[in-house]
């Protein structure tokens, strides 16, 4: 097993677990409740498959008031709560411990509104993120941010980690597509924050929800912003032999007042596994760029020549631009793939830290140098042109030692993005995975400050206890929450 | 020790303090915090009207000043936040960059002079026209340091446009008015600076045809990066490189060829949109000025209710923001807007109602507790957003 501690499990908790499942069971739909240990291993884990723990229970509600029932009743006994929507955090976020109640609200599926007028949509937060632009298809509409994952995570899931995908450069994270939440207290009160409309004049308390990764509430419905098609959009890929002028290909590009819709990069290790795996017809060289443009064909076509142009002073082994919906396919299949044709090299740990962008020449060959000195091979394939990176860092997990190996390479990696004024997680949020690096990025006050917030929401520290803050400087604020129910 | 000085510029009665650092700047307010000693705080002093804080002194951030670091090629800024917006904005304007939530100037609609900074914009996430499709001041914040109301520093986020590393603080503080800590630094993303614009106007329409072309206009991929509305006129921009302008041009005139509309070039639509910006429609009047966000499909019933009440409207944000110019009272004003959220923005003689609208009483309780949580004695404008 791997370094990262959880608490003990209340033992008074475990003893009373038969009359907590039946207080659930009492006051939810049958099927609602689940706690055969065969069923409950199903949610032992997200994504960060190297952790693992049965809950003592999983409750998975259809309406926002189940969510409050069952909330309740985990107040009430002074139950830690999960809340989880498809379980593919990359940082442990789901994780329970056996002490634990999951609330899952992936079966909160509804659609409820949809406003194209007032440009907005408002949806319970099981839905997937996918789905969300495919009800708006028809509208000429969709929603902006795109995880990678986007096929199976659900919006609350996103919510609760501001994520993003390639096309953010442009349209921004979650943050800025959410306009409003219904959300259930610790308590089991019921509140809404935001909607329809462009803020609010009061404290911004949607931007804290956002990203808060479960520590606050349980969001059940979500109003979003949503915006019009572009008329057309098409790639370009554009590849170097040195990781170096790629990043100032990057820079190049945004100063110069494009604002390509998304600009990725894929470095040598990754072109191999990827021409391996799906045979994508990249060029063998040390990184590529995949960068696209939107608008209108003349527009589309502007900006592909203003791009060739910039690149071109940088003397690129190749130049690409897709001019068919095939060619456009073409470029943007390895990238779609790389995850899963770098699995077929064996394990990987994937980060997720973000460096400014001029940085990244620096950050790169610094990570270059690291993976010599750990023995572990390391590929990159991330968002380049926001910064955040997505080192993926290959071991063995059946060798000893290696998944620790590949941990202590990952964090100093993480070690390396603050250092050069970057931060530890662009999107895949602090979890458990990082909780013990946040003292690198904050101080004891700025940590403190957050987990006053933390004591205003959720007194009882009920909701993922043991995530996000490291553990030792949270020990106050749990074992006070412990002693005043 | 800070500067203590009365400063007739700010506030007759109240001490001036002007702290040159962050450390000075904690100590004031740790010390202000043992006194129990409430403190009215102010960049450049050109929003807070006087007597809207009641306290004995004024903390002024204006001598926090200078700009950090800038950086074109990564599109961030960062900057102390006592730093004048003219200086930022000549700062960018000379990398042909700018903020896209094109923020405001109030100048001359408040008739005060005086230095806005950035520190005052991101506390009161001051955003103009192109928030209707570029996003509010918030949305461009993307990291803060700040001294707290006990006066520990304190800092959240980064210079990184992606961050999800612990609760983003930086939302929270922009926005809170001074309410929750004082700012010493902003980080903030820079965009470049469209190459040009042209308008499309639409004249002699109700607000009810107004809030149909937006809505229809919005829902187009041409990126309509303004729509507004006064005295009977409809705008909507269009900005970008020319050949773009033109094109989204010729498509917007092609959608609404059954309108008559006129085509505004580009340097009287710049002034255009600085007007329409600085509400410079509404600076001959001293009559209390509202800004109410609605629904942009509600602004025809709500511009109704208002005009009953007398007094003048425009809109931004395609509606989504209806500027009132009127001396009905607070309350016919909040009920005039119904769904809507409306701010007192210029007091006029109006002295019995708040300065923003009441919370639904969970908000308000939590917002409550926010402030008490980084405000334990109440110390930073007390009264302004808690009344
Ligand atoms: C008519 C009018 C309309 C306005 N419209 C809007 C609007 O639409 N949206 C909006 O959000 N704001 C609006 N504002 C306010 C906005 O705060 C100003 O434009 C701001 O940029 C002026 O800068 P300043 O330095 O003069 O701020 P000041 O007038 O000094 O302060 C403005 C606010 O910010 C706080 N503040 C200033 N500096 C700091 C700091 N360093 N740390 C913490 N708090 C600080 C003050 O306490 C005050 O609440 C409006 C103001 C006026 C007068
Ligand atoms: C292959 C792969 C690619 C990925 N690519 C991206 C990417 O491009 N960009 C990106 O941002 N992320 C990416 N991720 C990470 C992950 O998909 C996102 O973080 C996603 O938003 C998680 O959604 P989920 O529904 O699976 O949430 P879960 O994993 O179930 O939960 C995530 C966190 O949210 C909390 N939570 C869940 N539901 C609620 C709720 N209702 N209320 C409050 N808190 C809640 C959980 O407690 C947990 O802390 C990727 C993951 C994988 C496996």
């Amino acid at each position: 097993m791997s370094s990262i501690a959880m608490p003990e499990p209340n033992a008074d908790i475990l003893a009373r677990a038969p009359h907590i499942v039946a207080a659930l069971e009492a006051a939810l739909p049958a099927g609602a409740v689940i706690s055969s240990p065969e069923e409950t291993r199903a949610y032992e884990c997200d994504a960060l498959t190297a952790y693992r723990c049965p809950p003592l229970a999983v409750v998975l509600p259809r309406t926002t008031e189940e969510v409050a029932v069952a909330m309740r009743i985990c107040h009430v006994w002074s139950v830690p709560v999960v809340p989880r929507g498809a379980g593919t955090s990359l940082a442990g976020g789901a994780l329970p411990t056996a002490d634990s109640v999951v609330i899952g609200t992936m079966r909160l599926r509804d659609t409820l509104e949809i406003d194209t007028a007032n440009r907005f949509i408002r949806v319970q937060t099981g839905v997937t993120n996918l789905s969300v632009s495919a009800e708006l298809e028809a509208e000429g509409f969709f929603y902006a941010p795109d995880p990678s994952s986007q096929l199976a995570c659900t919006i609350a899931g996103n919510i609760a980690m501001n994520s993003g995908g390639a096309h953010c450069l442009k349209y921004g994270v979650t943050t800025n597509n959410l306009l409003g939440v219904r959300m259930v207290m610790a308590t089991g009160d019921i509140i809404e924050i935001g909607g329809p409309l462009l803020g609010t004049p009061g404290l911004d308390l949607l931007g804290l929800i956002c990203g808060s990764e479960g520590q606050l509430a349980i969001v059940t419905e979500a109003t979003l912003r949503i915006v019009p098609k572009p008329e057309g959009a098409r790639p370009m890929l554009i590849g170097f032999d040195s990781a170096e002028t790629a990043g100032e290909c990057v820079a190049r590009i945004i100063r110069s007042g494009l604002l390509p819709v998304a600009i990725e990069y894929m470095d040598d290790v990754c072109l191999r596994a990827v021409e391996a795996f799906v045979k994508a017809g990249y060029p063998n060289c040390a990184a590529v760029l995949i960068v696209e443009v939107e608008g209108s064909e003349a527009e589309i076509d502007h900006q592909i020549e203003r791009i060739r142009s910039i690149a071109e002073e940088l003397d690129p082994v190749e130049f690409r631009s897709s001019r068919t919906a095939e060619e456009s396919l073409a470029i943007w299949k390895g990238r779609k793939s790389a995850f899963g044709a770098m699995g077929r090299l064996g394990d990987y740990l994937c980060l997720d830290g973000t460096v400014p962008v001029s940085r990244l020449p620096h950050t790169l060959k610094r990570i270059g140098e690291l993976s010599k000195e750990y023995g572990l091979e390391v590929a990159n394939v991330f968002h380049a042109g926001d910064g955040n990176m997505h080192p993926l860092i290959l071991f063995n997990a059946n060798a000893p030692g290696e998944l620790e190996r590949a941990e202590a390479f990952g964090a100093d990696i993480l070690r390396l993005c603050v250092d050069v004024g970057g931060c530890l997680t662009g999107e895949h949020g602090v979890g458990i995975e990082k909780r013990d690096l946040m003292t690198k990025q904050y101080t004891a006050e700025d940590m403190a400050i957050q987990m006053e917030i933390k004591d205003v929401f959720d007194p009882g520290w009920l909701l993922n206890p043991a995530k996000v803050f490291p553990l030792e400087l949270s020990q106050a604020h749990r074992d006070a929450a412990a002693r005043c129910p | 020790m800070p500067m203590r000085s009365n400063d007739s510029e700010t506030d007759l009665a109240a001490t001036v303090i002007s702290p040159t650092n962050e450390a000075e700047l904690a100590g004031f307010i740790a010390e202000s915090y043992a006194r129990t000693a409430p403190m009215c705080v102010v960049g450049g002093g050109t929003r807070l009207q006087p007597g809207t804080v009641a306290a004995a002194q004024t903390l002024t951030s204006r001598s926090l000043s200078g700009i950090v670091t800038y950086e074109p090629g990564a599109l961030t800024l960062i900057a102390r936040s006592g730093t004048p917006m003219e200086e930022i904005e000549a700062a960018l304007a000379s990398e042909q960059q700018a903020f896209a939530f094109e923020p405001m100037d109030h100048r001359v609609v408040l008739r005060v002079t005086g230095a806005p900074t950035v520190g005052g914009m991101v506390a009161g996430n001051v955003s103009g026209p192109r928030r209707v499709n570029a996003g509010a001041c918030r949305d461009h914040l993307l990291g803060v340091r700040f001294v707290d109301g006990r006066g520990r520093i304190i800092k959240n986020g980064g210079r990184v446009m992606k961050n999800v590393t612990g609760l983003d603080l930086s939302k929270l503080l922009c926005g809170s008015h001074g309410t929750l800590g004082v700012l010493t630094e902003v980080a903030l993303k820079t965009l470049p600076a469209a190459e040009t614009q042209q308008t499309i106007a639409f004249h002699g329409i109700s607000v009810g045809d107004a809030t149909e072309i937006f809505a229809r206009a919005l829902a187009t991929p041409y990126e309509v990066s303004g729509a507004a509305f006064r005295s009977g006129t409809a705008w909507l921009r269009i900005e970008g490189f020319s050949a773009q302008v033109d094109y989204r041009r010729e498509r917007l005139s092609t959608l609404f060829r059954d309108r008559e509309l006129e085509i505004v070039g580009e340097a009287d639509s710049r002034n255009l949109w600085r007007g329409l910006r600085d509400l410079h429609h509404f600076s001959a009047s001293s009559e209390p000025l509202w800004r109410i966000l609605v629904k942009p499909s509600d602004a025809p019933a709500v511009v109704a209710a208002l005009h009953a009440l007398g007094g003048e409207v425009s809109l931004d944000w395609g509606g989504g923001l209806i500027w009132f110019q009127g001396s009905a009272s607070g309350s016919a004003v909040r009920r005039a807007a119904g769904m809507g959220q409306a701010m007192l923005l210029r007091r006029g003689a109006l002295c019995d109602c708040g300065s923003f609208p009441p919370e639904e009483p969970a908000i308000a309780q939590l917002s409550a507790a926010l402030r008490r949580t980084f405000d334990p004695a109440g110390i930073l404008n007390p009264g302004l957003m808690d009344k």
